[in-house]
């Protein structure tokens, strides 16, 4: 279900609707609102931003899809890129001729070359920000309320209630985490769509956010506004929900960033294992696999390693860096 | 006058990983309505549990309420349920505390903060805005209009309390507990802060229990007072008796703590607990 267009389109534009919703909440609030202040002076900080708010786009524009008359669907990128033709084979970067001189002539000039297929490298390392994108934002989808919703349950009740978080969340965490993704993927109804592979990666991924919200909701929940809330006679849904939970937001936003690079790494680690995204799936794991062999060859076929790690390079140092710029601008001890 | 509150040989333990402690051993005392008890005594005596008792505000466990009753309107609130606890606090029995720069959320304006306590004690107010103004003015917050959209931080600490207390009178409490009120305000600040409290009590009816150290503050203000020590009150009684004389050692040497103006320099009184252990 997760393969149909609609369904795909449906949960890209939700998922950038609670991040929206997110940040629009936050806009309301005195200490986001010096944060931004704050996070404007950060050159590194914006420049991230600005690169990451790119590779959105791009993904964005691979997930919007619409039928085509012949019953296929087309993306938005697809249309933007319809006049790079295919290749019949290998083609180095900028190269009139492809690799196999036997093969004659390229129809057109590509600028980082094509793949065994004949592809263009730079189109599908732009296609596969997609696939990046889809299964960050999934596996944050699912990961980020469980760690958030558990870590503050733990922090608030603690006793009993904070004894069996830990417990299950320490055994996850004992469990090697590739050996448990793998696990997961194999026993998953469904077989191996990125549906999955999100899944897989958001019921392993709360841990670290959990332990962290717990902490700060214990730190939190000694305060004496908390106290004074009971005082007045609150339940603790509410406590929860109006007091603790505006008081730990930043740190699910800066987790969520930061969290981002590691979900994109481990896909592409996933796919090299083979047990990723599906073959045939434009993804950076699926390319950085196909290099295992192509690096073998003679010449050596470097453009897909390159293209794909570069990527990859580039958006996890982005993200990396956004969340710095964020963590530093919501540091209280700075203001 | 008709009683409020009475509370029977209350007793209240905490048990702890190294044995039980007996914080409060067997306290009676009663409020009456729109009356003011002060309750008087140092760190560590036990007058901080037993207002945070009389609505079970205690985590629970350590503490074990050992053995008595308080009596709220003739029922006993230590036994009713963790629901109809929540409408007798803020609703009956409303708190400030010490610290009121950490008793309001950061996150939340003002104004949110006493809406909220509107919204879940008195729902029936439509014009939320001109009620939270309406409390604000009560508690002598100037221009209180332009007060509503600002945070917690960026009121002095006399506001904040001002603000707590508004919060507090908002659900048109019966008794209002103040722990402390002005420990964590300098001294002018704590002076108008008791003055507030004084002009306060004149306008609603509504009992006080003033919880302090500090015998100085509460003159012209608490009706009786009940002095604690080590868990137990050694002295009850009306606030002028006690002050002018005062029967148990304890009472009179917290009386003497109180630097006089005028006084001739020398080293400010302390308490000797090892003389007042072998009086009593």
């Amino acid at each position: 279900m997760f393969d149909h267009w609609l369904t795909q389109d449906l949960l890209v534009l939700l998922g950038m609707g609670l991040f929206v919703w997110v940040l629009w909440s936050g806009s309301h609030h005195e200490r986001w609102q010096r944060a931004w202040i704050r996070f404007r002076q950060d050159r590194a900080g914006l420049l991230a931003l600005i690169v990451v708010a790119i590779y959105l786009f791009v993904g964005a524009l691979e997930v919007l899809q619409f039928p085509t008359k012949n019953g296929g669907t087309r993306t938005v990128l697809d249309v933007f890129v319809s006049g790079i033709h295919d290749e019949r084979s290998y083609s180095a970067p900028l190269a009139q001729a492809h690799l196999d001189p036997s093969m004659g002539n390229l129809k057109g000039l590509h600028l980082l070359g094509t793949n065994a297929l004949g592809k263009d490298v730079l189109v599908q390392t732009l296609k596969a920000c997609k696939t990046a994108l889809i299964i960050g934002g999934l596996t944050s989808a699912i990961y980020l309320p469980l760690g958030t919703f558990f870590g503050i349950l733990a922090g608030y009740f603690r006793r009993w209630v904070d004894d069996v978080i830990q417990y299950v969340y320490t055994t996850l965490a004992s469990i090697p985490e590739i050996l448990l993704l793998v696990a997961i993927i194999m026993v998953a109804p469904g077989g191996k769509n990125l549906g999955t592979l999100s899944f897989a990666l958001g019921v392993t991924a709360w841990v670290g956010l959990c332990r962290l919200i717990r902490g700060e909701t214990m730190r939190q929940a000694e305060r004496p506004y908390v106290a004074a809330a009971r005082a007045l006679g609150q339940s603790h849904a509410r406590i929860v929900t109006r007091h603790l939970l505006p008081n730990v937001l930043h740190l699910v936003l800066i987790n969520f960033v930061l969290g981002f690079s590691g979900i994109v790494l481990a896909e592409a680690v996933l796919s090299y294992l083979g047990v990723g995204t599906p073959v045939g799936t434009p993804s950076w794991g699926n390319m950085i696999d196909g290099a295992r062999a192509e690096l073998g060859r003679d010449p050596v076929v470097w453009w897909n390693l390159v293209s794909a790690t570069g990527a990859l390079f580039t958006l996890v140092l982005s993200l990396n860096l956004l969340g710095d710029a964020l963590r530093r601008a919501f540091d209280p001890k700075r203001g | 006058m008709s009683t409020l509150l009475e509370v029977r040989d209350l007793a209240i333990h905490f048990a702890t990983e190294t044995g039980t402690v007996e914080a409060v051993k067997g306290i009676s005392f009663t409020v009456q309505k729109g009356e003011t008890l002060a309750i008087v005594g140092e760190s560590g005596s036990g007058k901080s549990v037993t207002g945070l008792a009389l609505t079970r505000l205690l985590p629970e466990p350590p503490t074990i309420y050992k053995s008595g009753q308080i009596l709220l309107d003739g029922q006993d609130v230590l036994k009713k349920s963790p629901r109809e606890l929540r409408t007798i606090r803020g609703n009956k029995i409303a708190y400030i505390f010490q610290e009121p720069s950490t008793s309001l959320n950061p996150v939340f304006t003002i104004r949110n903060q006493i809406a909220e306590a509107l919204r879940l004690h008195r729902p029936e107010v439509r014009d939320l805005d001109a009620e939270v103004i309406k409390y604000l003015d009560l508690v002598g917050i100037v221009d209180p209009a332009k007060r509503l959209h600002d945070y917690p931080h960026q009121l002095s600490g006399g506001m904040q309390q001002r603000v707590m207390i508004a919060m507090a009178l908002s659900c048109q409490p019966e008794l209002l507990v103040a722990d402390e009120p002005t420990t964590a305000l300098d001294v002018t600040i704590q002076a108008q802060i008791m003055d507030q409290l004084r002009e306060l009590k004149k306008q609603i009816e509504m009992a006080i229990i003033l919880i302090t150290h500090n015998f100085g503050i509460i003159n012209g203000i608490a009706d009786r007072v009940a002095v604690m020590f080590r868990g137990k009150i050694v002295e009850y009684g009306e606030t002028h008796t006690v002050l002018s004389n005062p029967q148990h050692p304890y009472t009179r040497a917290l009386i003497q703590c109180i630097p006089q103006p005028g006084q001739k320099r020398r080293r400010l009184t302390t308490i000797d607990h090892a003389a007042l252990e072998a009086a009593s």
